[in-house]
């Protein structure tokens, strides 16, 4: 039989369905999550399903919303906080940093906080300097977080479902691009658990990383790259804390180049952290180049005619992979139209 | 009522006058910010709450965590940095912690556990439960955009919930005046939509009728939240055991008044001499065996640094 396919979106929303099916203590609250739009789908049905006590919309007030889901969750109840977008969660760094993360460690293990945060990357289409960026780094840095970027549908239900048992914070970050993939999703529940990367596909000569969507660029520039005799490796780490240092580690040790293509900017970000620690790791032992793409280091415009210049994509990585591999910068693919499928009006 | 209400101020009075005169040895390695002065506040609310009620504080946070049952040999265990203090040396006076009693946490950022309880309080609405939660903290969490956030949110889910605004008047040494325009906390939380009452005079009989007749309404039934504010003054200085008038953002003068109306000796002479006796032998007795205690417990071990961090380990 031919496996299911579903939506990014319909993965998320299963996922969430499932659980709240199973687990009476889950609950998902959020800015719009009950109104008519249900955050691109992601929370279709459930308030009709679970009703308003454990389905609800919030005041505009990420802060203390935020708060009320640690609260929740040191209560018992084993709260899902969406927000639309990523950048809203600097409102909730307070609650987040000084609260979710430490709760467990600095009360002595009597309390643990069983909280997912939902949010979403926006990208294409003028989205602009505040619906646009990466941020998840901000949380690898902080103890006591855990981090999951889902790359496939398959990824996003299990990882959702993991994050959702897990005891303790998770930060799980969508992107909205991603929301339009489309892949086999089996109908059971299954976790994809924390600490496990993914290999997308194997390669010998040179290791690509890519970070939430732009996995997909890397494998675009992985198909590019084979055209001229190039065999990349690539890697989705899907949860970038805990980080699966090991599962790339290998890939470089076979490849000896590593390219990690971030979905935020590259100054002190999760590709650093992940060439930082091969390099730690292999160095000594063998010889390895290594190189980071990510945003480029402006804030990231809406005009079409800079914002395609703002991202890295299939093409500038295949043409940085052959430069790592042949060790001069003289190739590039030939580009053609900007290849990014969504469309307006938003 | 008058010799419970008593032994749980002199109690709270005694241990932080320990803690004080311990201070100078260094044994004590935690910032520690007293509530001499204000104990009546908390032992007012918390006489009114039952042992599954829970409260949520700041990091003056001695005073509700012992009012409210806080195991007080592992308070003072903690701030020693003790292996047997309630987080295991790991969270300090600011961080007290006793979930079993129901005191469960403090943050050391000014307001943040105010929303915290407003979640609590939401998953004792959601699963119908008869209890209630209390949110203490002081006047400079009024100032903090979180605060307002959260009655609204309260407000708007008719949580089972009391809000106690401790009103020392000072944030560190910035006055209320110098931070409000209006400096009027209750009409502020009358505009989010729950009545609010002042109690000027830190009664802490009248703070513990106050609260009885709102958790009595909360777990009838009534629509919460409830909001108070208890004016009370810090007789010491913002962090650490002595006191801070020689500074000279507030007059000696201004605390006078508090100081010779001390709620502890008002409700002493309530009780009867030979019962208030024994009350303040037993508590030296208990107080005495808490610091040695702490005093006698280890430091916790090398690989407790990592304990914690995620369930499960590291």
């Amino acid at each position: 039989m031919a496996p299911r396919i579903l939506s990014y979106v319909e993965a998320v929303r299963e996922a969430a369905d499932q659980e709240m099916a199973r687990d009476g203590r889950v609950v998902v609250f959020g800015l719009d999550v009950d109104d008519p739009k249900c955050i691109q789908g992601t929370t279709k049905g459930l308030l009709e399903k679970y009703g308003s006590g454990r389905v609800f919309g919030t005041p505009l007030s990420e802060d203390a919303m935020t708060g009320a889901a640690i609260g929740m969750a040191l209560a018992g109840l084993r709260p899902i906080h969406v927000h639309i977008r990523m950048d809203f969660l600097m409102l909730a760094m307070n609650q987040l940093v000084n609260v979710a993360a430490k709760s467990r460690y600095m009360y002595g293990g009597q309390v643990h906080v069983p909280l997912v945060v939902r949010s979403m990357i926006g990208k294409s289409w003028g989205q602009g300097a505040q619906h646009s960026q990466g941020l998840y780094s901000f949380f690898m840095h902080v103890p006591g977080l855990k981090v999951v970027a889902p790359t496939t549908p398959h990824d996003a239900k299990g990882a959702l479902i993991a994050a959702i048992r897990d005891d303790d914070p998770v930060m799980y970050v969508e992107h909205r691009i991603l929301h339009f993939e489309k892949g086999p999703v089996p109908e059971e529940e299954y976790v994809v658990p924390p600490g496990k990367a993914r290999v997308a596909a194997a390669g010998r000569d040179v290791t690509l990383v890519g970070i939430s969507q732009m996995l997909l660029e890397c494998l675009k520039a992985r198909e590019e790259l084979q055209a001229v005799g190039i065999d990349a490796a690539v890697i989705d780490p899907v949860w970038l804390a805990p980080l699966d240092i090991d599962t790339i580690t290998e890939s470089v040790r076979e490849t000896g180049r590593l390219l990690v293509v971030d979905n935020g900017w590259t100054m002190c970000g999760a590709g650093a952290e992940i060439v930082a620690q091969v390099t730690e790791r292999l160095q000594g032992q063998r010889e390895i180049r290594v190189k980071r793409m990510g945003f480029e280091p402006v804030t990231c415009p809406p005009t079409p005619a800079l914002e395609e210049r703002y991202y890295p994509n299939g093409h500038t990585i295949a043409a940085a992979a052959h430069a790592l591999v042949k060790g001069s910068t003289d190739w590039a693919p030939v580009r053609p139209e900007q290849d990014i499928q969504f469309r307006g009006p938003f | 009522m008058h010799a419970r209400l008593y032994r749980a101020i002199y109690r709270i009075r005694r241990v932080e006058e320990e803690v004080a005169r311990v201070y100078p040895t260094d044994r004590i390695k935690s910032p520690v910010h007293l509530s001499i002065g204000q104990e009546a506040v908390s032992v007012g609310v918390c006489d009114a709450l039952q042992p599954d009620d829970v409260v949520f504080g700041s990091y003056r946070s001695h005073a509700y965590y012992l009012a409210k049952g806080g195991d007080l040999p592992a308070m003072v265990a903690e701030l020693y940095g003790k292996a047997t203090g309630c987080a295991k040396g790991k969270g300090g006076s600011m961080h007290l912690v006793d979930v079993a009693h129901g005191v469960m946490g403090a943050s050391a950022v000014v307001g943040t556990t105010v929303a915290n309880a407003a979640g609590y309080a939401y998953a004792v609405k959601l699963r119908e439960e008869k209890r209630i939660v209390v949110s203490f903290f002081g006047d400079g969490a009024t100032d903090e955009g979180v605060f307002h956030e959260t009655l609204n949110f309260a407000a708007l889910k008719a949580l089972p919930l009391v809000f106690i605004c401790e009103n020392n008047h000072y944030a560190i040494h910035t006055h209320q005046r110098l931070r409000q325009k209006s400096t009027d906390v209750c009409a502020r939380a009358r505009a989010y939509g729950m009545p609010a009452e002042r109690i000027e005079d830190g009664d802490v009989v009248k703070i513990r009728e106050k609260v009885a007749a709102a958790r009595a309404a909360l777990i009838a039934g009534e629509p919460g939240p409830f909001f108070f504010e208890c004016l009370t003054y810090r007789w010491k200085e913002h962090v650490g055991p002595g006191e801070d008038y020689h500074l000279g953002f507030r007059d000696k003068l201004e605390a006078t008044p508090w100081i010779e109306g001390d709620e502890m000796r008002r409700v002493a002479a309530l009780v009867a001499p030979a019962e208030r006796a024994r009350i303040e032998q037993e508590v030296e007795d208990e107080v005495a065996a808490a610091l040695a205690f702490a005093e006698s417990s280890p430091f916790p071990p090398a690989d407790e640094l990592y304990a914690d961090v995620f369930g499960g380990g590291r």
